[in-house]
């Protein structure tokens, strides 16, 4: 059967309502968060009305039911990305998730593989988001360690002749982004990840980009650790992925503890829980779980190869449209090779919080800004862009809006 | 439409065309002061003659409502007191906060009226005031040194 991005539409109630006096609503800001369709909406609200009650406690039917949505939603994750369930943490975000990794690898004491010290180094790339930087830097303070980065040349790729002296045997850990949230390029990770084991490194991928655009496979990627997060890939806000190799995290230490993620508790120790619940404490984020079950069942039912054809048909067209504007930079790779569809630009001299302002004016919604990754826009000199981003349910309409948005912008601030 | 009343002519001239946007090389305090949300940016340079604005002068990046704002705040403030900058900047605060209730006192603001389409747009406010954060900031450096 043929794509039907307007019957996908459908399914988001959101997208039927009206703008700024009853202008169609264009969505092009999926990057930034995703919108939802109406069976994870439902899962999330029957959860609440039908089974609610703290998972992993209580002898009563309601706790099983919420139990079994919850472990059935893990279930669901390790699936969607080829792995096994007890390699699946909810977090209650990728940040979180990043957060966990980096904060976890500062708790490890010396003989731990993830232990860090003085003269070690941590590898980042130059394209990262905040949310892959700073806890990076955080842990390089904490520790001693060294923080080093790929640089990105200016076509936006990682510059990767430099590789082999950036990722050396003081190399602990790699941590980058899959698909770079700015630039929409899809780095290469064959060659980074034979690097980083070569040396005895792990390799984290921020895969907030990739995971909800098509699919993939943590075997296949040959990866270590991975984090998304749920409302980027049509689910609910509040809940994220921490995918790690079990015999990983077998040996990560903890980052946040309390009730769940022990196994024996005493007033003076505790000893941990297998993974995933060594690094789930709390009452986690239930209902979001099993929202972000429904949304992957949602996401596989359409086909990841299906929705990711559709965004590399829309980003063509979206590329061709807008390189024919005067005056319009595109900051990033210009063809589709091993691009997503997040296309940034700039406009001549509008800046881009006013370009935004006019498109939101015609019921367009796109980001403006820095988009969390400041000294990747200060490499490129653009201290602010103006983001589209595509997905499985963007049409062509809604790219000809935009392009004739920009034009229209042209005309209004030329006045 | 709507849109106008945020980009009103005044606004696009001052961005087109922005006063004291050359920072003088004399002054009391100078600052530097960033909108993290959108990555604006600005530096000011203040001197004070007493309690007198004696120079304004800033450079900077961001869109035109930051820029056509702290253009309009140098003609405005420049050879006033202090005291009376208070009462301009007071005037304009309670005008972006007016959720687009208030035309703004012309006779106190003249120019910087044409900024009240902004407090109709919560997430551009921050943008109309990074200027007059940046004075402010300064005019309390400037009299430190002065004690």
């Amino acid at each position: 059967m043929a794509y039907n991005a307007h019957a996908i539409a459908k399914d988001f109630p959101i997208l039927g309502r009206t703008i700024r006096d009853g202008k169609r609503l264009v969505y092009l800001d999926s990057g930034a968060t995703s919108q939802k369709p109406t069976v994870v909406i439902d899962a999330e609200g029957d959860f609440y009305r039908l089974h609610n009650s703290a998972v992993h406690r209580g002898a009563h039917q309601l706790a099983e039911e919420a139990t079994d949505a919850y472990e059935g939603a893990r279930s669901i994750v390790a699936k969607f990305l080829n792995a096994s369930a007890d390699e699946v943490v909810f977090t209650k975000g990728a940040t979180e998730s990043l957060n966990l990794i980096s904060y976890a690898m500062g708790n490890a004491q010396p003989g731990n593989r993830f232990h860090l010290k003085m003269g070690d180094s941590i590898v980042v790339t130059e394209m990262e988001h905040h949310a892959n930087l700073i806890p990076w830097q955080q842990l390089a303070a904490r520790t001693g360690a060294n923080l080093k980065w790929l640089s990105v040349t200016e076509e936006g790729r990682l510059d990767l002749s430099t590789l082999d002296s950036i990722i050396d045997e003081t190399t602990k850990v790699v941590a980058l982004t899959h698909q770079s949230n700015i630039l929409g390029t899809i780095n290469p990770l064959e060659s980074i990840t034979r690097r980083a084991h070569a040396v005895g490194a792990v390799v984290v991928l921020d895969a907030c980009q990739s995971v909800p655009h098509m699919a993939v496979d943590v075997k296949e990627l040959e990866i270590d650790f991975l984090a998304f997060s749920g409302h980027k890939a049509v689910g609910p806000t509040g809940v994220g992925i921490f995918w790690g190799r079990a015999d990983l995290l077998a040996e990560l230490p903890p980052f946040l503890t309390g009730g769940s993620m022990i196994e024996n508790v005493t007033m003076e120790s505790a000893t941990w829980a297998p993974a995933p619940r060594k690094f789930e404490a709390g009452v986690p984020n239930m209902a979001q779980a099993v929202g972000l079950g429904a949304a992957l069942t949602y996401l596989t039912a359409i086909g990841m190869d299906n929705i990711h054809k559709h965004e590399i048909t829309l980003t063509k067209y979206l590329l061709d449209g807008l390189s024919a504007i005067n005056d319009l930079r595109i900051i990033g790779p210009k063809t589709t090779e091993l691009r997503g569809g997040v296309v940034s630009f700039t406009l001549g001299d509008i800046h881009p919080h006013d370009l935004g302002q006019y498109l939101d004016s015609q019921g367009i919604a796109v980001r403006t800004g820095h988009h969390c990754a400041w000294p990747l826009t200060r490499k490129l000199g653009v201290p602010a862009t103006t983001r589209a981003s595509v997905y499985l349910y963007n049409t062509t309409d809604d790219l000809d809006a935009l392009i004739l948005g920009v034009q229209g912008a042209q005309k209004y601030f030329g006045r | 439409m709507q849109l106008d009343n945020l980009y009103q002519e005044v606004i696009l001239d001052h961005y087109k065309n922005p006063q004291h946007k050359k920072l003088n090389a004399f002054f009391d305090a100078q600052v530097h002061h960033i909108n993290p949300s959108c990555g604006d940016e600005i530096t000011l340079n203040l001197s004070l003659d007493g309690r007198h604005v004696r120079d304004v002068s800033w450079d900077g990046v961001g869109c035109s409502i930051s820029q056509a704002s702290v253009s309009i705040l140098t003609d405005l403030l420049i050879g006033k007191s202090l005291d009376q900058a208070q009462v301009i900047a007071d005037s304009f605060m309670h005008l972006m906060q007016s959720k687009g209730t208030e035309k703004g006192d012309e006779e106190i603001l003249e120019d910087a009226v044409a900024l009240a389409g902004v407090s109709q747009y919560p997430a551009r406010i921050k943008c109309a005031l990074l200027g007059w954060m940046a004075f402010k900031d300064a005019s309390l450096q400037a009299l430190a040194k002065q004690d």
